[in-house]
């Protein structure tokens, strides 16, 4: 069933074309990322799903629901994290939650909400005191108190150091779990890839292309370089035998294998069938960042 | 509910706050009532400066500092941090943290008053106000055209930091007119006119009025009025969620 239908989205504003057409639809219960780089469109997509902002063009619809007409519904099914929003300085983490699980007809139990997210120590903490991935993680609480079916979280890692990042990346995949469907903003390729289930690769305005991570990679031409130093001498024609591989080059010690496939498990198995130990092995795939460019002819970052 | 319940948490926490709208005043009654001798002498009018003007320049002094720096400072810091804007996305739109903000500062206003008048005949023998009915009409439509004002700062200042500022701007010469330094009786002609029209002085004027025991002059009830309107409806014109 599909939770969030956007046909032909538009918006205007005063002086820019922010979105200019984009279509996409999220299955309940996905991790559906929106990918872009910085001014793509990305936050005035979801502010319109979310009814943050009105569009001027195109239907959305989360849960049969129109974000402009529908608000006051939509508020009880979507849950919002906001790239720049904030508390009072001196709240403190539990009033926070407890305060936001009040705008709520039926709330989470927002002990056990505060536990998940992990910031049962820091119950008594002003949110000032907070520190960059703490502030993230209450955000997203809020986001989860009114227990929403669908969760918009905006640019959730930015600034984040990497250990703070792969500790919200992993709140995530929990709260996936519960079975709450998730749209997730983020310009971090890394992020997109390990987390969502589906992309939309946004670019000025319009959407690029949708599919699945590795769908999106192969797009690309899925081309792939094995690098590995050889135990013993390897023959080129040993490798360029399999069908796998495109061509064999050296530099110095290392061999380089290009292919495409199942490249590396059939490198390493001929090179096994000699006897050959492939040494500092290395497997070099595109990415996303690839996909990007080769789609739109610009880098995401 | 409990939105109100920890806003005022957080305003309690905002201890700065209560000392300027509370204290202050309230310190200067006591002080100046009991240290500068004239305050005290019966005058011309049968009456002390400590009985009427100088508690009622003292209201003035503490629904001044809520309208023109507490509100706006709160109010803008809100807007300025993404609290509204945080507040937007759930069922309860902000108008009601507007709403509580307007109810806190009023409560406040009025445990300030009511202090003023326990200290007043505690240090002094002075009476509480003695139309008690009209001083709470007077009150209660000058406190609403003063929050307006304040409204009006939080939607053009474009920080929490820079609103207490331009409140300060407003503030001083408002008290000034107001009769805060020059008491309206002794001000020239000519200030006395720009005082009757700048909302503040005629708020005060009917406040002292009032608390002698008059009826408040319905010229002055009016412009207090017209200035509750003027700044209403430029507050809801011009104040931005976001």
């Amino acid at each position: 069933m599909k939770i969030i239908e956007v046909e032909n989205l538009r918006k205007q504003y005063p002086k820019h074309l922010a979105v200019d057409d984009v279509s996409f639809e999220v299955a309940e219960g996905e991790i559906f990322g929106i990918l872009g780089p910085n001014g793509a469109g990305k936050t005035t997509t979801v502010e319109c799903v979310a009814g943050v902002r009105a569009h001027d063009g195109g239907t959305v619809r989360v849960a049969g629901l129109d974000p402009r007409t529908q608000r006051d519904e939509l508020r009880h099914v979507l849950g919002m994290q906001l790239q720049s929003a904030a508390l009072p300085e001196k709240i403190k983490v539990w009033e926070a939650l407890d305060l936001y699980a009040s705008f709520y007809p039926d709330p989470a139990d927002w002990r056990t909400l505060l536990a998940r997210v992990g910031l049962d120590a820091k119950r008594d903490t002003a949110f000032k005191n907070l520190s960059g991935g703490q502030r993230q993680r209450l955000s997203v609480a809020l986001a989860l108190v009114g227990q929403p079916r669908v969760a918009v979280l905006d640019e959730l890692t930015t600034g984040l150091d990497p250990q703070a990042r792969r500790d919200t990346w992993e709140l995530i995949q929990q709260v996936r779990e519960s079975g709450v469907t998730i749209v997730l903003v983020t310009h971090f390729m890394e992020e997109a890839e390990r987390l969502c289930d589906r992309i939309a690769l946004i670019d000025a305005g319009k959407v690029v292309a949708i599919d699945t991570p590795a769908g999106l990679i192969a797009r690309v031409g899925g081309e792939q370089r094995v690098r590995f130093r050889p135990s013993a001498p390897v023959d080129d024609s040993l490798l360029l035998a399999l069908p796998e591989v495109r061509e064999v080059t050296r530099s110095g010690e290392q061999m380089v294998v290009s292919g495409s496939g199942n490249l590396a498990p059939a490198v390493t198995l001929a090179l096994a069938h000699h006897q050959i130990v492939p040494g500092d092995l290395r497997i070099e795939q595109a990415t996303l960042d690839d996909a990007f460019l080769a789609l739109t002819g610009r880098k995401l970052s | 509910m409990k939105l109100l319940f920890v806003e005022a948490k957080l305003h309690l926490r905002e201890w700065p706050f209560l000392m300027f709208t509370v204290g202050l005043p309230l310190l200067l009654l006591i002080v100046l009532g009991t240290s500068i001798p004239d305050f005290t002498k019966v005058g011309e009018n049968g009456e002390r400066f400590v009985d009427t003007q100088l508690p009622s320049m003292m209201t003035l002094l503490s629904l001044l500092t809520l309208a023109c720096s507490v509100l706006p400072a709160v109010m803008a810091t809100y807007r300025d941090q993404g609290v509204l804007r945080r507040m937007s996305t759930t069922p309860v739109h902000p108008g009601r943290l507007l709403g509580v903000q307007l109810l806190i500062n009023l409560v406040v206003a009025v445990v300030t008053v009511v202090l003023l008048i326990v200290a007043g005949s505690l240090f002094f023998g002075s009476s509480a106000p003695r139309q008690w009915a009209w001083f709470g009409l007077v009150f209660l439509l000058g406190t609403a055209a003063l929050m307006a004002m304040g409204l009006v700062i939080a939607a053009v200042a474009p920080n929490g930091k820079v609103a207490p500022g331009i409140g300060s701007a407003v503030m001083f010469p408002l008290l000034f007119l107001a009769g805060m330094w020059v008491p309206r009786d002794v001000m020239p002609d000519a200030l006395r006119v720009i005082s009757d029209y700048s909302v503040a002085g005629p708020f005060a004027q009917a406040l002292k009025d009032t608390w002698q025991g008059h009826a408040p002059q319905l010229i002055h009830l009016v412009v207090v009025a017209a200035g509750l309107a003027l700044f209403g409806g430029l507050a809801v014109r011009l104040f931005r969620w976001e």
